[in-house]
């Protein structure tokens, strides 16, 4: 038997302006992705993501936006950058990423709030983690 | 010789570990670091959005202040500022209408182009005093020591700034050579440490680290090298926890890059501050006869 997608697409679904958006801030053009899995196979996030970096790109390029919105692979990623580099389409998925936790994060909406780290934490961690955390998960 | 150099912000504070040998290597080596007068944080990530200019303000405005005092090169030992530093200068000569943006905002009077070259210490060691001639200075040969060479991200990716093949790198491991140690291929030498996750997930270290730790010393590594203060932190971090929650798993000392340089060019072991290090690297060193005996500093009496 054949495995039910999990995907319901439809054109009142889709969300264009979404789209337009991530390609705008990623500069990558969705459609060059050819779906082969390199990204997640390359990824050392990706066990902890609950949708893999390539349904990543194939539900940006639908305009999914709640389904992508809904998971916590964006805020998972830690832009290493091996996805980049082991693309055989030169595909920037990194951007891709970036330009979503952007999209969620322009809303005025901090993922990590400075305040919430503990104080043993904040004496703990190096100036190079505060700020690239804080550049990464604030708006 | 003098090299412009640029620190960054945690090698003053948690990575002088990482900036003193180095300091004191280079002018042992005759090539001085020669701090920036005036120098702000690079940012640590570099901005991956398109419409994003204002988070390239502070590395471009650093890599004015280069141009403005002459010099042609700019030396970073943070593998992060490196990255950061030079995809901002990448942008600076390929984006035009970027650039000028960027010029106006920044209006420091010169119309910056990305004239200015940076380059990671390992480069200099490299391509402008080679490996040959730095064995031939080496005075405390590190025989007998299994060292792993750990990349990490940013050194290596994206391609366009990395300082060896992404893929294949051997900068770190002929770096070694040349000090007398015996480097161990891993393959998890250019996995992710965590990153900035550390803030978001601290939890999630601990398997960052493991299949790194895992990997280098079944492949015989006694120790790690490292070349930034993150992968530090995170990987010092990991294997602490490891070793609370992993019956048997043993902690690994971590070396920066440059304390082997100092150790093996025979400045005095105060240089390098391995007190600052994570996994005892002194019991190591003593224990393959490394250490060289330094007489203690008497306090002043009052």
């Amino acid at each position: 038997m054949t495995k039910k997608a999990s995907v319901t697409v439809s054109h009142r679904r889709l969300g264009r302006e979404f789209v337009r958006k991530v390609k705008e801030l990623s500069g990558q053009n969705l459609q060059l992705c050819y779906q082969c899995g390199m990204c997640t196979g390359n990824c050392p996030a990706a066990v902890n993501m609950d949708v893999s970096p390539r349904r990543i790109i194939e539900l940006a390029r639908l305009g999914l936006e709640e389904e992508i919105a809904g998971s916590k692979t964006v805020w998972v990623c830690a832009s290493c950058l091996a996805c980049t580099v082991n693309c055989p389409r030169g595909f920037d998925l990194s951007k891709v990423m970036e330009a979503i936790r952007l999209l969620a994060l322009r809303k005025n909406v901090d993922r990590v709030r400075p305040e919430d780290v503990a104080p043993e934490q904040r004496c703990d961690l190096p100036q190079i983690a505060m700020v690239s955390g804080l550049r990464k998960f604030t708006g | 010789m003098n090299l412009a150099y640029y620190p960054g912000c945690t090698l003053k504070t948690r990575a002088r570990n990482l900036e003193e040998p180095a300091v004191a290597s280079m002018e042992a080596l005759g090539l001085k670091l020669d701090e920036l007068p005036r120098w702000n944080c690079c940012g640590a990530v570099y901005s991956l959005a398109e419409d994003d200019l204002i988070h390239k303000v502070a590395p471009v405005r650093n890599l004015i202040r280069v141009r403005k005092q002459g010099a042609s090169e700019l030396v970073t030992l943070c593998a992060f500022c490196l990255n950061t530093l030079k995809r901002a200068n990448l942008l600076m000569k390929g984006d035009a209408e970027k650039r000028d943006t960027l010029n106006d905002f920044i209006d420091e009077g010169i119309a910056y182009r990305g004239e200015v070259k940076v380059v990671h210490l390992l480069e200099v060691l490299r391509d402008e005093i080679g490996w040959g001639i730095l064995a031939g200075k080496v005075r405390l040969p590190l025989r007998q020591l299994r060292l792993a060479p750990y990349y990490g991200c940013t050194l290596l990716r994206p391609r366009e700034v990395a300082i060896d093949n992404p893929e294949n790198p051997t900068v770190l491991g002929e770096f070694l050579k040349a000090l007398g140690a015996s480097p161990v291929d891993f393959p998890e030498s250019t996995r992710c440490c965590g990153s900035y996750q550390v803030m978001n997930s601290p939890d999630a270290i601990t398997e960052y680290a493991r299949p790194i730790f895992n990997s280098a010393s079944s492949h015989g590594a006694e120790a790690l090298v490292l070349t930034c203060p993150l992968c530090d932190y995170n990987l010092g971090r990991g294997q602490r926890e490891l070793a609370k929650k992993q019956g048997g798993f043993k902690e690994m000392p971590l070396f920066y890059f440059t304390q082997l340089l100092a150790l093996a060019l025979g400045l005095s072991p105060h240089v390098c501050h391995f007190e600052l290090n994570h996994g005892s690297p002194e019991s190591l060193l003593r224990e393959k006869d490394l250490l060289p005996r330094v007489e203690s500093v008497q306090p002043i009496g009052g």
